[in-house]
């Protein structure tokens, strides 16, 4: 068993610094995750969250900082570290040769376990991810969202204390990701602790009791996503589309109709407690926008506020 | 369920287990390997030991090369090639595969499994595999007459040798490999193809032009080659060079190894 204590993280960063030439990846951050706890790292694409995941994964050693996960440090302990984990890497790279079940076989086997032991596992996994009958395919054969799930099962194989997911629904069609999010969801209920970096504020809403918003290597804010959303935008948001040659000079006659505005190139963003209001006021104008949509704030929009940018772009 | 026990054991047998997945895969292949270790053995003895050997008998009155004929003569040759053939398929695909194909190398390390075992793994894989090639080209060899009996053991661990040699170096080639773009046609046109032409293959190495004889004297073909016919038939060797044949197929896999696990670990731990 690792060498900590019961109330202890199991993952502590701080100042954590990852510089490659002179980009600099990760740009000296600090967080801590707790046991049982599903932390998020969300960003956009070259936010760091990566280079994170793979410090914390023990595969990529820190320029500077202090990193310690399950009690233990990397850069002098990483197969102790990593005997302990669960790596679900961004691009799956299971064995397309061998078959479904060999896949889960042989990643077991590489953490010394036993194969009597791993008789009962492949089973149990081949039922969680849903794979029954594709068991004995070759893996090639499979489909995007059935890859990803044996990905998901083989990081399981050695019962880790921490699950680590890059990205795990990236390139997944709305039913793969569906599905995905209810094992992940199991996982969940079942205590362990998860670390999970995505783009997508609707998964990062679904599965993070708690997550860090990053951007250029640097943590912008910290908190639960309703913690974030309250704190970072208003309760609703109104999005009016009034074409992309007019939302700008539209836009100067809204000022300050809501708490706050975002314009975009393709609509205008108004926050507010009650959308709606604000919607009739701009009608009352005499101003005609093409669409409008009320909805509530998301991650989305925090992100917007923090950093100026969207997230997917 | 990850204890001291099992990590301990993981990390005595780190190595095996990937050894383990390594021969599980070459089993997919089983019988395009067994195909070939039989089939190669077969035409060449028949095309160039008999058909050319003929030839040469006939010419040299019947004394062939070294006082033996060509048949036996060429056979330790045969096998060496054979087995470094082997050995390069299964440290230099497997190589580029696990860094650049299907990344499994990165899946490997997300384990406790370190770059070192990794690559061990990949060479006792290879070691399995030059064993059975050798192996199988022995016993075809010996069919046709090539060799004697008493000789075999020698000769199957002498070739077994030349393949970790030539794999090791390959192995450690391979890992500085950052994508596919004709790396192979390259290797096989520019070193694999002079190595088995200009090692002594055919005829005494020092029948050939002093300026070619270095590709020779590089080889760990021509090493091998030397070695075993010492073995073989008593060809005159003398001791300094047997103990240097050795000492250099030794020494080239080692390095080859060393290189390639310094190689992998900057590769896996970026």
């Amino acid at each position: 068993m690792p060498k900590k204590k019961q109330n202890e993280p199991m993952i502590s960063a701080r100042g954590l610094t990852k510089v490659f030439g002179d980009f600099v990846a990760v740009d000296g951050i600090d967080f801590e995750v707790q046991r049982g706890e599903a932390f998020g790292l969300l960003g956009p694409n070259g936010a760091g969250k990566s280079t994170t995941m793979r410090m914390i994964a023990s595969t990529s050693q820190r320029s500077s900082g202090q990193l310690e996960i399950l009690g233990r440090d990397p850069n002098t302990q990483g197969p102790e570290i990593r005997a302990h984990l669960g790596v679900v890497p961004q691009q799956d790279n299971l064995d397309r040769e061998l078959k479904v079940w060999e896949n889960l076989y042989i990643y077991g086997r590489y953490f010394g376990l036993s194969r009597k032991f791993l008789k009962g596992k492949v089973d149990e996994l081949i039922e969680f991810a849903q794979l029954e009958e594709k068991r004995n395919a070759k893996t090639d054969d499979l489909s995007g969202g059935m890859k990803r799930r044996l990905t998901i099962a083989r990081a399981l194989v050695n019962e880790p204390e921490i699950l680590m997911l890059d990205e795990p629904t990236t390139g997944l069609d709305p039913q793969a990701r569906h599905v995905l999010w209810d094992r992940l969801f199991r996982l969940k209920e079942q205590g362990v602790t998860l670390v999970i970096t995505t783009h997508y504020m609707d998964e990062a809403e679904q599965l993070c009791d708690r997550l860090v918003v990053m951007d250029k290597g640097k943590i912008m804010a910290e908190g639960s996503p309703a913690q974030l959303i309250k704190n970072y935008s208003s309760k609703e948001v109104l999005e009016v589309r009034f074409g992309s040659a007019n939302n700008k000079s539209a836009a100067k006659k809204l000022d300050g109709l809501g708490d706050r505005m975002e314009v975009l190139p393709d609509r205008i963003l108004i926050y507010s407690e009650n959308g709606e209001k604000v919607l009739e006021k701009i009608v009352k104008l005499g101003l005609k926008p093409i669409t409008s949509l009320v909805r509530r704030s998301s991650l989305e929009d925090v992100f917007l506020r923090l950093t100026g940018r969207t997230l997917v772009d | 369920m990850t204890d001291s026990k099992v990590l301990d054991r993981g990390k005595r047998l780190g190595a095996w287990y990937v050894a383990e997945y390594r021969i599980r895969q070459m089993g997919k292949w089983a019988s395009t390997i067994f195909l070939v270790s039989f089939g190669n053995p077969v035409i060449y003895l028949l095309a160039i030991g008999i058909g050319v050997g003929s030839l040469v008998d006939a010419n040299t009155g019947g004394v062939g090369i070294n006082g033996v004929s060509y048949i036996t003569f060429l056979a330790p040759a045969l096998l060496a090639t054979a087995s470094i053939q082997a050995a390069m398929d299964e440290t230099s695909f497997p190589t580029l595969e696990g860094f650049v194909w299907n990344k499994s190398f990165y899946g490997m390390n997300s384990t406790q499994l370190t770059a070192g075992q990794i690559v061990d793994g990949i060479m006792i894989a290879a070691f399995f595999r030059a064993f059975l090639t050798s192996g199988i080209y022995l016993i075809v060899l010996f069919a046709f007459g090539a060799v004697q009996v008493e000789a075999m053991p020698g000769l199957f661990l002498i070739a077994s040798l030349a393949g970790m040699s030539f794999g090791g170096l390959m192995l450690a080639a391979t890992s500085f490999v950052k994508e596919d773009d004709g790396f192979f046609a390259v290797v096989y046109r520019f070193i694999v193809a002079p190595m088995f032409l200009f090692s002594g293959t055919f005829y005494p190495l020092d029948q050939m032009p002093i300026f070619l004889q270095w590709i020779g004297w590089i080889s760990p073909l021509w090493h091998s080659t030397n070695l075993s016919r010492a073995v073989s038939y008593g060809l005159e060797v003398p001791s300094w060079l047997l103990t240097l044949h050795v000492v250099f197929l030794v020494v080239t896999m080692v390095i080859g190894v060393l290189i390639g696990k310094k190689q992998f670990e900057r590769r896996l731990l970026k």
